[in-house]
């Protein structure tokens, strides 16, 4: 009984492997393109010009050499980045385990459970200035900006993750002896990790809202403070090439998370 | 030749005197789900060592929970279940069990999933990658070590539920109706690869099917189980020759009589 010659399924999936890798060349240039797309609108909008306020492509690209070149973009991110960081790690790491306690106990969801789906509703931009009062304007003003917006949805995300593991799996782990701490680690772990990651994925997004806004609403620091004051001298440049930074930034950062997830976590997800 | 052994509670007894030889037995099961769902009524039963038994019923019977309940995977409301005479609440090395669903991990390779229950158990990753490349060989799937579940056809991945099962080394496989999501070609397949596998590998398997052809091709004892509440209802013990090709074991008299037999026995649960 050899499968791989009377299988025709077999014979096509010997095949896949260099398909695999054409299809991921082929989404790299799509997506090229597509930047490409975005920034050419963009250089023709900044000419027309839409707006005296609206720059160039070109000249916010300018504008940015301009302030890495000085060293204000560095001093700027070294400044954003040391609250983002700490509350980011944080909110994952509180985050992930208490999600994963709440499916893993009923105990603990209905005591937390409640307070994370009303932070999630709440417009937490209407809660800072009241952390600032509370806290005043240094970092952990800051890191709690940051982990309000994270916190939540890593929290519900991991939590549902876990809720929904695949109850087979389960029922094959204990048939085949494995202990309850084998369980959770080769079992519920990795089959709740796509939902995690998303969660992460999408905490990591809020969070650099939680750090900008915090920024722009407590005090003018790092990259809240260069879009403040590039705005507030009529740089428009510079303050467009402040504002795309972080987002290509927060973008670069989510693309590590998922590189990492899959080539770490779910080998099997690669290329599809 | 059919053998047909009606159990009332008068010959009970005679099952006693076969538990001698049978690896599991169970007695006095009852499972009664949340909502008062009566699943399994009274249910006594022996395994006998090396034998092929089929649980066969109609839909909805009982025969998955019977076969949880043996696995360790459920606890009865009442009743035992004894592995070589001790009593049993858990699943244990003895057992092994092939998921309907085949419950493999998708983000493991075939390797690592075929090795899994000896990962559970501690064995260091060259021997059981050693062991699981055996099995893995056995049953027709060499050169797919390295391939991911979803990169398998249904077929296939049931070949790997049943490596995994059989690299533990357990006495008893116990199989829920492993071939229902897989292709009438690679069932047949997989139906002679079982009886080829039983030659080698010498071990009691407990198999459910509602398919009545499979259970009479397969089986040395087929226990019919009625409609819920599930009980036994008969048991057969088909006399086939199973030295010829599956063609002539298919056209084969006792074969077709046993077929028919057991039509008419589960005919009464037919609306
Ligand atoms: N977790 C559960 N809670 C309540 N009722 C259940 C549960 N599991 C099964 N049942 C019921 O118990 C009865 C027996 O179920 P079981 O799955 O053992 O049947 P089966 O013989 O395997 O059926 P099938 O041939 O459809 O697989 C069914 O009526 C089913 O609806
Ligand atoms: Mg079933």
């Amino acid at each position: 009984m050899d499968a791989r010659l009377e299988d025709p399924v077999a014979a096509q999936m010997a095949a896949q492997p260099g398909e695999a890798a054409h299809s991921r060349r082929q989404n790299l240039w799509w997506r090229l393109a597509s930047i490409a797309l975005f920034f050419g609108a963009w250089e023709i909008a900044g000419r027309v010009p839409i707006n005296l306020a609206f720059p160039t492509f070109s000249a916010t690209v300018a504008a940015f050499f301009e302030m890495v070149g000085d060293g204000t973009m560095l001093k700027a991110y070294g400044l954003t980045l040391q609250p983002l960081i700490v509350g980011i790690v944080l909110s994952a790491v509180i985050g992930v385990s208490t999600g994963v306690a709440m499916g893993l106990r009923k105990s603990v969801e209905w005591m937390v459970a409640p307070v994370f789906i009303v932070l999630q509703a709440a417009p937490v931009a209407a809660v800072i200035p009241m952390v600032t009062f509370v806290y005043g304007i240094g970092l952990t003003a800051k890191v709690i900006s940051v982990c309000l917006l994270a916190l939540p949805v890593i929290v519900l995300n991991s939590y549902k993750a876990v809720a929904n593991v695949n109850p087979s799996l389960v029922a094959m782990c204990r048939s085949f002896l494995g202990s309850p701490w084998q369980q959770i680690v080769k079992i519920i772990l990795p089959d709740a990790s796509p939902v995690i990651f998303a969660g992460l994925r999408l905490g990591i997004g809020a969070g650099f809202v939680g750090i900008i806004l915090a920024e722009l609403l407590i005090t003018p620091t790092g990259i809240g403070d260069l879009i403040t004051y590039h705005r507030a001298v009529a740089n428009y440049a510079h303050m467009y090439a402040a504002i795309a930074s972080i987002i290509a930034f927060s973008a670069l950062t989510l693309s590590g998370l998922q590189w990492v997830e899959e080539n770490w976590v779910r080998p099997e997800k690669r290329g599809s | 030749m059919v053998a047909v052994t009606k159990l009332r509670a008068a010959d009970r007894h005679g099952e006693h005197m076969a538990s001698l030889e049978s690896i599991i037995s169970v007695r006095g099961i009852n499972k009664v789900y949340p909502g008062q769902v009566h699943a399994l009524k009274d249910v006594d039963l022996d395994f006998p060592a090396g034998a092929l038994t089929t649980l066969l019923g109609p839909s909805g019977c009982g025969k998955t929970t019977l076969l949880k309940i043996i696995a360790g995977l459920l606890e009865p409301n009442t009743g035992d279940v004894l592995v070589k005479g001790r009593k049993v609440t858990a699943p244990g090395p003895e057992r092994a069990f092939v998921f309907q669903d085949f419950a493999l991990l998708p983000w493991a390779t075939v390797l690592r999933n075929v090795g899994f229950g000896l990962e559970l158990r501690g064995m260091a990753e060259t021997k059981r990658n050693e062991i699981a490349r055996r099995y893995i060989d056995q049953v027709g799937l060499s050169g797919f070590e390295d391939k991911y579940p979803h990169e398998l056809s249904g077929g296939m991945r049931q070949r790997v539920g049943l490596a995994r099962a059989l690299a533990v080394d357990a006495d008893v496989l116990l199989l829920d109706e492993p071939f229902s999501a897989v292709d009438e070609q690679n069932r047949r397949k997989f139906q002679e690869d079982l009886l080829r596998l039983r030659e080698i590998e010498r071990k009691t398997f407990i198999f459910v099917t509602h398919s009545i052809e499979e259970a009479v091709y397969l089986s040395d004892r087929i226990v019919l189980l009625s409609r819920r509440p599930g009980r036994v209802s008969q048991v057969i013990t088909p006399q086939i020759d199973r030295s010829g090709s599956p063609e002539e074991i298919r056209r084969d008299r006792a074969y077709l009589d046993t077929v028919e037999e057991i039509w008419q026995g589960l005919r009464q649960f037919v609306d």
